[in-house]
């Protein structure tokens, strides 16, 4: 259980980091950029605390916003996430979720693929349709997302298995 | 009381989330509402300290750059300075107060976003430097902003690749004045909106800052007109603009503190009551 929680708080605090510092300055064509901190809400365990983890992405969210002048638009799509995380999980994962027994941090497989795609659009659709504000750039907004959610989600990747733990 | 009790603890997630939510809406709606309200912007402590040490590990990147834009502004201020028309009649200083109307301070563009609606810049001064609210940012080739949030040491920037900004400009050659916004779409225009179609006007002439902003000094360079809409409901013009500024590439920038800026304030206050 501790150890569960210091991994979470460090994860928390490595991922807020590198998107400040990194990924906040890639801007590919000019406007997409990746926002893989949402790994923090992705990979939060499954049988861990709701509320926490709706507080939690409630303060990852608001040190976004500071960080990038945005008022509370990250501090809104990710509490948006997080509080969908479990109806996503029954959607991607069907049965297997009652048991609680899924790991996310593993080998890719088409539900994994499909929970972390649920989540990207999720939190993606809410970030920029907060963003625009104004109902006229609604195509624009659709567009942002879609590429936005394709860059996100392959750093995602990256990442996982980049921090995957050794079994051996 | 005991059921009371139940369903708070037995709803305590939806609970803590509709909380939660509520507020960082709030925050969202707010900031875009409301002029100069935001109470989450990145002119603190914590943002304003991380983005200026990872600044200067950048910096170093393009010193090169830098240098060449400074001594080419060198040289032009040289050019000003050699060939004026003539050189025994020196620029009156106000001497009632022994100051200049307009002062300028030096700063540097700590972080910078351009690829939102609503793009804010920082920078590395604040209330210690004698940076306040409302005043004007430019750089050698043009506007860049208007100082919007302020901490001791930092400063947010207002960018005019912003929804929200509304300068006033002119064609520097006729007078006619307009109003300066973004559209969202492209980081290199921005649009004259409110031109009067009485404006004699092509492709390439200069648009540069009006004489009724409080804000910005007159005939500060801004961009070229790139294209000319004609509206048919209205007698105005829409243009864009293409800017001198690069926006997406930002190193040291001129904060203008304009002496009279309060007296002119107040004067149109008074003038606003009677």
């Amino acid at each position: 259980m501790n150890s569960t929680l210091l991994v979470n708080i460090f994860r928390f605090i490595l991922l807020l980091a590198i998107q400040i510092i990194i990924f906040n300055n890639m801007n590919f064509l000019g406007y997409i950029s990746p926002f893989p901190y949402i790994l923090f809400i992705i990979l939060y365990p499954v049988n861990g605390n709701k509320s926490g983890l709706v507080a939690a992405s409630f303060l990852l969210g608001i040190i976004m916003d500071l960080f990038s002048n945005s008022g509370g638009t990250h501090a809104t799509a990710c509490l948006v996430l997080a509080y969908f995380r479990p109806s996503i999980f029954k959607f991607a994962f069907g049965l297997s979720y009652e048991y609680q027994t899924i790991k996310l941090n593993d080998v890719l497989t088409p539900q994994r693929f499909s929970f972390i795609l649920l989540s990207v659009v999720i939190h993606h659709f809410t970030l920029f349709l907060l963003e625009a504000f104004q109902l006229s750039f609604i195509l624009d907004t659709l567009i942002t997302t879609l590429l936005s959610t394709v860059f996100t989600i392959i750093i995602c990747i990256i990442i996982i298995y980049l921090i995957k733990p050794n079994k051996r | 009381m005991q059921q009371i009790f139940n369903f708070i603890f037995k709803n305590s997630n939806r609970i803590l989330f509709l909380l939660l939510l509520g507020i960082s809406l709030a925050l969202t709606i707010q900031s875009h509402s409301f002029h100069r309200s935001k109470i989450i912007s990145s002119a603190n402590f914590l943002s304003g300290g991380v983005y200026e040490r990872v600044n200067n590990l950048h910096e170093y990147l393009n010193l090169k750059t830098q240098n060449e834009a400074l001594a080419l502004e060198n040289a032009k201020l040289k050019s000003l300075l050699f060939n004026r028309k003539d050189t025994t009649v020196v620029k009156k200083l106000d001497s009632l107060k022994g100051v200049k109307p307009e002062d300028i301070v030096v700063s540097k563009v700590i972080h910078n976003s351009y690829n939102v609606y609503e793009n804010y810049l920082t920078l590395n001064s604040g209330e210690i430097d004698g940076v306040k609210p409302d005043m004007g940012v430019i750089n050698d080739l043009g506007i860049v902003g208007i100082i919007e949030n302020t901490s001791p040491k930092y400063s947010t920037v207002i960018s005019i690749l912003n929804k929200r900004t509304q300068i006033n400009a002119k064609i520097k050659k006729s007078n006619h004045f307009g109003s300066l916004n973004w559209n969202g779409k492209s980081t290199g225009y921005v649009q004259l909106t409110d031109l009067p179609r009485l404006a004699l006007i092509k492709i390439g002439d200069t648009i540069v800052t009006g004489g009724q902003s409080v804000i910005f000094p007159e005939n500060i360079n801004i961009g070229t007109i790139a294209k000319i809409y004609r509206d048919k409901q209205t007698n105005f013009y829409t243009l864009d603009v293409r800017l001198f500024n690069d926006m997406t590439n930002l190193g040291h920038v001129y904060i203008i503190k304009r002496k009279d800026r309060e007296e002119i304030i107040n004067l149109e206050k008074r003038e606003k009551d009677e």
